[in-house]
């Protein structure tokens, strides 16, 4: 079993974005950057797969500057064999220029299957793995919370609207990957040390043309504070009222 | 703005490695030490269940060569392992301190071939806890004067007789390293260090109860009569109160970085409280006291974490003297009981609850500015090395 697992270096979510000067982009002074969430799930569940059937190969692959390997390191560190960084000066904005890099990566790859997270904890556009499959020809399963893989084949679980779907593929595939199906190991701190050691690729990115371009970032506006309007039961007719007249909400 | 958790960026003259290592401590502690370890304090339970993960991640001996099992680590590296786990709890970080750098390091610095292949590996892996016996009921600060005694036999095996105090992960080891002086000689060069199978016939531990710091920690006397000890027990490499006094270096070197953790701790919770605490219509964090104690307690966090990376840096060159680990060991302790103190103060009334975390460090570290030489020893370590006069002799 040869897994890719396509990975994305994103800025830790838990702090106070800023526009930066040029209005398109986020102010990555002082941010301090990571693997993204889903993608840290889909590489763990590539390791816990290739672990259980004591067979197989986990490639990790990125697309960026060189800052991205210290995130293709963690994915080694985690447990993963190889690293590919496919280079560019900065990740472009267009998810389909980014597929067509992967999909020429991923193509004479001969991957049994290839992951993805179901979208970048910055972005959040959830297009890449889906163009990439489509790019290369491969069955796609998009944000699965549960995978099986079993005899060339693989059968999936999604959330949809008040269910789940089950769906199943033939492999080769892709599959983009949800919350829920692995929480991500903690790298020990040998794993730390000899992922200095594994291979780590570097190539220029075969990227596509970009059709999209960011023109504008915002922030979200400001909330206005709350207002306390009273105490226990007393308060509920009042609230009532200011939920139906004033925030129209009832 | 920097932020407040690295606010001098000493992750830019931390190494990538460096930087992974202590973010993958740091979401250990985060996710399986933080979210148990107030309760264990108030049970007066050490989270025994948690070394096995501990051992996975590689914290134990973690400096300490490849060959025997360990992760071979720098001690920078090391010393940031300790800043996160007693981020979490002095007492989880003291069970590292004794397992790696009390146990670990006397077997790997003065041990035989035989004994470090016998033993590394299965510490690293956390099988064999160990714990380290020093200290005596009455020899505390002056362990020159300890009355536990070896005596070789006719047939190169040893008795041993006496008793220790104080000993962390005394009921949880399986192996002590036992301080011990040899053949009736009462001087302090006949000090040798054995090693001691805590079920050989003639060794009990027994819980000290009643301790109201480090609660999430084992701490026990050992009592010996007439145990008799294999002729290998013997670190072959051990002589003279010199070798205790090296494996404490080594402890200390962690502590100085575990302190700055838990006061890290402290402050944050402190910052983050001060901040949303509404009183007299603002927030807390609002009104010059709080921004004088917030800025009190960040300077001397800063301060620390800046003393142990250059100690750190210092050792990884080879050039760290005892003295030096002496002034980290004093200053960094002693600014972090100052920091949880004046973080319990600032929270009121939640700061003496165990659901907070500024007390349970304030009550710890009281034991950290105790042991491992108290406070006032390491001033006259620095005195005589000021005035090259020994207050102790
Ligand atoms: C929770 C905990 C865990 C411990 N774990 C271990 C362990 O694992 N192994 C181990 O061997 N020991 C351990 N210890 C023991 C610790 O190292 C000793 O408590 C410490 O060395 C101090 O000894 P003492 O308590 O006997 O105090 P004493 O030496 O009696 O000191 C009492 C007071 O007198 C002061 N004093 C002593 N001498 C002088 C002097 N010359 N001049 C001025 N003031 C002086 C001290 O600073 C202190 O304030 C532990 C202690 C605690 C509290």
């Amino acid at each position: 079993m040869k897994i890719a697992v396509c990975i994305k270096r994103v800025p830790e979510m838990d702090v106070k974005f800023r526009i930066a000067a040029s209005g398109t982009a986020v102010d990555e002074t002082g941010l301090k950057f990571d693997m993204s969430d889903f993608d840290g799930y889909a590489v763990e569940f590539a390791l816990q797969l290739t672990e259980r059937l004591g067979a197989g190969e986990v490639v990790v692959i990125s697309l960026g500057p060189d800052a991205v390997q210290e995130t293709l390191r963690k994915a080694l560190s985690m447990g993963a064999a190889r690293a590919v960084q496919l280079k560019v000066d900065s990740i472009p904005a267009d998810g389909f220029a980014i597929a067509q890099a992967l999909a020429a990566e991923l193509k004479d790859g001969g991957y049994d299957l290839v992951l993805f997270g179901k979208h970048a904890a910055d972005s959040a556009s959830g297009a890449v793995g889906l163009m990439t499959a489509e790019l290369s020809g491969l069955p796609m399963v998009h944000a699965c919370t549960k995978l099986t893989i079993e005899d060339g084949k693989g059968t999936a679980r999604r959330e949809v609207e008040g269910g789940a779907e089950i769906v199943s593929f033939p492999l080769p595939a892709a599959a983009s990957i949800d919350e829920g199906i692995a929480r991500p190991r903690y790298p020990s701190l040998k794993g730390i040390m000899a992922a200095k050691k594994k291979p780590m690729d570097v190539k220029p990115a075969q990227l596509g043309a970009a059709r999209l371009a960011i023109t504008k970032m915002e922030l979200p506006p400001e909330r206005q504070a709350g207002r306390i309007i009273g105490e226990g039961a007393a308060a509920v007719p009042e609230l009532v009222r200011l939920l139906r007249e004033e925030a129209k909400v009832l | 703005m920097p932020s407040t958790s690295d606010f001098y960026d000493i992750d830019s003259v931390l190494s990538e490695e460096e930087r992974a290592i202590r973010d993958s401590v740091r979401r250990w502690v985060d996710e399986r030490v933080l979210p148990i370890i107030g309760d264990c304090y108030v049970q007066g339970r050490f989270p025994k269940e948690l070394v096995p993960e501990m051992a996975a991640l590689g914290v134990f001996g973690a400096n300490l060569p490849e060959q025997y099992g360990c992760a071979g680590l720098n001690n920078v590296s090391y010393g940031l392992i300790m800043q996160e786990l007693e981020r979490g709890d002095s007492g989880v970080r003291s069970f590292a301190s004794v397992q790696g750098a009390l146990v670990m390091y006397p077997i790997f610095a003065f041990g035989s071939e035989a004994q470090k292949t016998a033993w590394l590996p299965k510490m690293a892996s956390g099988e064999v806890i160990g714990c380290f016996g020093l200290t005596e009921p009455d020899f505390g600060s002056n362990p020159a004067g300890m009355i536990t005694m070896a005596r070789e036999q006719a047939d190169g095996t040893w008795i041993l007789n006496g008793a220790k105090m104080w000993i962390t992960n005394g009921s949880t080891a399986r192996v002590a390293v036992v301080w011990a002086k040899t053949n009736g000689d009462t001087d302090a060069s006949s000090i040798r260090g054995f090693l001691v199978p805590t079920d050989a016939k003639g060794f009990s531990a027994r819980d000290q109860k009643g301790k109201l710091s480090l609660r999430a920690s084992d701490t026990s006397e050992l009592v010996f009569s007439d145990v008799h000890l294999p002729a290998d027990a013997i670190l072959p490499g051990s002589g003279g109160l010199k070798s205790p006094l090296m494996c404490l270096t080594q402890a200390r070197f962690g502590i100085s970085w575990g302190a700055v953790g838990a006061a890290m701790a402290c402050f944050e919770e402190a910052a983050s409280y001060a901040k949303n605490r509404v009183m007299f219509d603002r927030p807390i964090g609002g009104f010059q006291i709080q921004q004088q104690r917030l800025a009190g307690m960040l300077t001397g966090i800063v301060q620390g974490q800046l003393l142990s990376l250059h100690l750190g840096r210092l050792k990884d060159a080879g050039t760290m003297t005892p003295q030096q680990v002496s002034l980290a060991k004093r200053s960094n302790v002693s600014m972090a009981t100052d920091v949880a103190r004046e973080a319990r103060r600032l929270l009121g009334a939640v700061g003496v609850l165990a659901e907070y975390a500024s007390m349970r460090h304030m009550a710890n570290l009281e034991s950290v500015y105790t042991y491992e030489g108290t406070h006032d020893v390491h001033s006259l370590v620095l005195g005589q090395a000021i005035t090259g006069l020994s207050a102790f002799s």
